[in-house]
């Protein structure tokens, strides 16, 4: 019996491997185990190596671990290119078909298994490259005793209504994979144990529906989009889901264009979102700029991935935190916030939702490419207490209408609305004074410039101080955010077991922080800020740089990289190691 | 028709009938004797003439002294940034079927940084009316080349003269998709108001093109138009349709090529409608995948709806 599995599928990108991994990831999800994937796609559109990483385990995931304890390879390249992954001690079961590997290396089990020819035999000629995938899933459910019934389930529900000969292949692949006769490897392997069931039903998704799930939780049934990886998958099922809520998801001939048409919206009374990858974003900053200005709420989704310019289009990257908080021209305070996991992509865009109404603010939400295509299960949303139903409010305004009073909150009046006064409002990017007519009067560019800075001070008094993960004291702090939540947590568990004194806390938001930080950083002796992005001329990485300003504590120093993949702990802990030794 | 329905208050206060005076804000900072005042005194003539309510007027604009448009009339509005006071009108118009949308803007605002938007906006057919008040000239950054300056047209960016090949309005937007397509004199005011109140009832994207005068970068410049002025302004006889023995020589405002051929005339051009037919709109469209998906969810609640899809990720 182990904990928890970490399982590598390796082949190309057309071989189905995805498949495979949504089908584990959903299945360990229904059974109350944990389950985090991890996964590689080309950014060419066919072929191509591709993995699939499946870590399932009975208590909390929270990375898609280090190391492979099983290692699953289609091909030579496959096999070459992962098998450097897979722990001492793990198992690496190959197509004997493709591949021929140096078996004398011992500190493997080798395990071979026709998996082309056995996949013919078993659906027929036609199925030569297809099937392979569900003939691998089988093994996978007899080696690690999966809940079979359950898994043909979840097939027949990811197959079924489509051509009728497409799931009847799956299964026949299937059950001849978990018919296969594998010798003792059954015995050296896993069983995994038991998760204590929870009582509550779980679902399994990804990112990037989490986070259009929680749009719509939040009231959002508006939008407008341009697409590009890895933001595209918000705005393709927005499209589809929106019209069932009356609302709708327009795509836009660009993002200059999305996020006006998402402007309009907002403007209309409908709190609308917009979103991109980072080039969209820069795309996106002139009229953001005008929606601080204008004081109209809107939500704004940046799925970062490597950068800058056309960069890294399917790797993660944390490098546009800066851009997020201050690009754009003139002063123009807005709100930043970043999801820790999947299951919280689903609430921060709620709360991203519930913060644009109260202060009619733009608010970027920072996910990324980790995040928007891994899937994990959580347990499934109260939606009871969530859900926010939209109301456009058109009733006559008063006359002593007032939309931006330098005391108090923006009031605004959409279009439809009857002005008691007689007198219309016109929302403008100029500055104005407090009933929005142009004004250029030193006085008021203070006053008003402090009145839109003042809001987000406001919502800086409500945020919660994040909670301490670990020794409420001690030798080191580790600050995360965004996708390195997991890799971090487990980075402290894993020293902590070593007798080190440290902790983690995590920043979900960004632009304002919350308030409390500082005296949780009294409390170590060493600050070490966790990112993934470049430690710049100065030696910090922008979050580094961001805390630095803002506490002039020498104590917090950055532990950076770039590589465009995730985090190990092994790597957070060589970071750390390579200012003080906690690995002798 | 629109399937989607926008709830109104209940209000017992009698609709005030709209004068002048109702319709004016902030008096406009335009130039004395710019052409854009006129553009101004039609647009109320014709809001007045029919009978929109207050509240339902919304007019929407970028950047540039004709885009200060909205500050002069007393209605809904937004002064929003250069070039993309459409697609920021899109969000107006698909979700607001209750109002009445009019974008106003300058030649550099719709045809040169605002010219993608236009051409989608057009092919899309959004339902909303766009006055471009084309002045050949920047005027709000004092005398820059615009896309639509002629040859020859010396600017601070071009002392020696422009040389590049004009947008040919007319052309671009007939073939762009547009469904409605006019061009009008910001000298002659009825029938500019004509051209208004036609485009405004016209279903899908109108768009009117008004030779609006800068007296100060770029005076005389539609004096050709102009009979006052010694020009000529002639007009597009369009085809009644009514077998009289000249009707046969009439525009068909529904012949694209026709329209096309129209605006290849030489300075100054003809004036009134080029283009006009009627196209499924993008608001028709979008109110009726709506319909499509709420006749599917029944009277599920959005918490049903959204309960539904999480029971599939069990
Ligand atoms: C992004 C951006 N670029 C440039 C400008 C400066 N700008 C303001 S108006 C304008 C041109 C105005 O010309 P036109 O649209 O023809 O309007 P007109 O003033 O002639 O009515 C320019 C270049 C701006 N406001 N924003
Ligand atoms: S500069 Fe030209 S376009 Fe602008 S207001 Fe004056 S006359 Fe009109
Ligand atoms: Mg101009």
């Amino acid at each position: 019996m182990v904990d928890d599995a970490v399982i590598r599928i390796a082949g190309n990108s057309q071989d189905g491997i995805q498949t495979i991994g949504g089908l584990l990831a959903r299945l360990a999800g229904r059974t109350d185990q944990d389950v985090i994937t991890y996964m590689t796609i080309p950014s060419t559109i066919s072929g191509g190596p591709s993995i699939f990483q499946v870590r399932i385990g009975s208590g909390e995931i929270l990375s898609p671990g280090d190391q492979a304890d099983f290692l699953v390879a289609f091909y030579e390249h496959s096999f070459k290119s992962h098998i450097g992954f897979l722990r001492e001690g793990g198992i690496c079961l190959y197509d004997s078909d493709e591949v021929t590997p140096d078996t004398s290396d011992k500190r493997f089990t080798f395990v071979p298994v026709p998996l082309t020819s056995a996949t013919v035999e078993a659906v027929g000629g036609t199925a030569k490259d297809r099937g392979k995938n569900m003939f691998a899933l089988g093994l996978l459910c007899s080696v690690f005793d999966l809940d079979r019934p359950r898994l043909v389930e979840i097939i027949s529900r990811q197959f079924g209504g489509k051509d009728e000969s497409i799931l009847r292949n799956a299964l026949l692949a299937f059950d001849a994979g978990y018919a296969y006769p594998l010798g003792d490897i059954l015995d050296l392997a896993f069983q995994l144990k038991p998760a204590v069931a929870s009582g509550k039903n779980r679902v399994a998704t990804d990112g990037n529906t989490a986070m259009a799930l929680g749009l719509i939780a939040g009231g959002v049934r508006h939008g407008a989009g341009y697409p590009i990886t890895p933001w595209s998958p918000i705005m393709e099922q927005l499209r589809v889901e929106l019209p069932q809520y009356g609302g709708m998801f327009i795509q836009a001939e660009d993002e200059l264009a999305a996020i006006s048409i998402a402007l309009g919206f907002s403007y209309s009374g409908h709190l609308a979102i917009t979103g991109s990858a980072g080039p969209g974003l820069s795309l996106k900053m002139e009229a953001l700029s005008w929606a601080t200005m204008a004081e109209i709420p809107l939500i704004v989704i940046n799925v970062q991935r490597g950068g800058p310019s056309t960069g890294l289009p399917t790797s993660v990257e944390q490098s546009d935190l800066m851009q997020a908080i201050y690009g754009s021209h003139g002063d123009c305070p807005r709100v930043v916030l970043a999801p820790k996991d999947v299951e919280d992509c689903f609430y921060i865009a709620i709360e991203a939702a519930r913060i644009a109404r109260k202060y009619s603010v733009p608010v970027i939400i920072l996910s990324d490419q980790a995040l928007s295509s891994r899937i994990e299960a959580f347990t499934e949303p109260d939606l009871a207490k969530v859900m926010v139903d939209p109301v456009l409010d058109l009733s006559p305004a008063p006359e002593d209408y007032k939309p931006y009073p330098l005391t108090g909150e923006t009031r605004h009046a959409p279009p439809g609305t009857r002005m008691s006064g007689g007198s219309y409002p016109v929302v403008t990017g100029l500055e104005h004074d407090e009933m929005g007519h142009p004004t250029s009067n030193p006085d008021l560019h203070m006053k008003m410039t402090a009145r839109r800075r003042n809001k987000l001070r406001r919502l800086e008094a409500e945020l919660p101080t994040p909670e301490i993960y670990g020794d409420a004291q001690g030798e080191i702090l580790l600050v995360g955010w965004g996708s390195t939540y997991g890799p971090i947590r487990e980075a402290v568990s894993q020293l902590r077991e070593k007798g080190l004194k440290l902790a983690a806390i995590h920043l979900r938001h960004l632009h304002p922080m919350a308030p409390g930080l500082e005296k949780v950083f009294d409390r170590y002796d060493h600050i070490f800020v966790i990112e993934m992005n470049d430690e710049g001329v100065y030696g910090q990485g922008q979050l580094a740089t961001l805390l630095r300003s803002r506490f002039c504590n020498p104590k917090i120093r950055s532990i950076c990289k770039t590589d465009g993949l995730t985090f190990k702990i092994r790597e957070i802990i060589s970071g750390i190691d390579d200012f003080i030794a906690v690995t002798a | 028709m629109s399937t989607i329905t926008i709830k109104r208050p209940e209000t017992s206060e009698p609709v005030a009938k709209l004068d002048k005076k109702a319709l004016s804000a902030d008096h406009p900072t335009w130039c004395p004797g710019c052409g854009d005042f006129a553009v101004l005194a039609s647009f109320f003539k014709v809001v007045q003439n029919l009978g929109i309510p207050h509240e339902q007027i919304c007019t929407i604009a970028g950047i540039g002294c004709s885009s200060r448009f909205p500050y002069f009339v007393n209605g809904h509005g937004v002064h929003y940034i250069h070039g993309r006071a459409i697609p920021l009108a899109t969000g107006v118009s698909l979700s607001r079927p209750d109002l009445n949308i009019f974008v106003f803007g300058g030649d550099g605002d719709g045809f040169s940084i605002g010219g993608n938007h236009l051409e989608h906006a057009a092919r899309k057919n959004l339902n909303l009316t766009y006055v471009i008040m084309d002045n050949f000239v920047y005027g709000l950054t004092k005398k820059q080349t615009s896309p639509t300056s002629p040859v020859g047209f010396k600017s601070k960016t071009d002392p020696w003269g422009a040389q590049d090949e004009p947008v040919n309005p007319m052309r671009k937007l007939v073939a762009s998709g547009a469904t409605f397509v006019a061009r009008t004199h910001a000298a002659q005011i009825n029938h500019m108001s004509e051209m208004f109140e036609r485009a405004i009832k016209h279903p899908g994207f109108s768009v009117v093109e008004v030779l609006s005068e800068c007296v100060v970068f770029f005076k005389g410049s539609f004096d050709a138009a102009n009979p006052r002025k010694g020009g000529e302004f002639p007009l597009i006889p369009e085809k009644q349709w009514d077998e009289s023995p000249d009707d046969w020589k009439a525009h068909d405002t529904t012949d694209l090529s026709k329209a096309i051929k129209l605006a290849e005339d030489p300075w100054p051009g003809k004036f009134g409608v080029f283009y006009e037919v009627e196209r499924t709109t993008k608001n028709d469209n979008e109110h009726a995948l709506i319909a499509d998906a709420q006749a599917k969810v029944g009277n599920a609640s959005s918490q049903e709806i959204l309960a539904k899809r999480f029971a599939r990720m069990r």
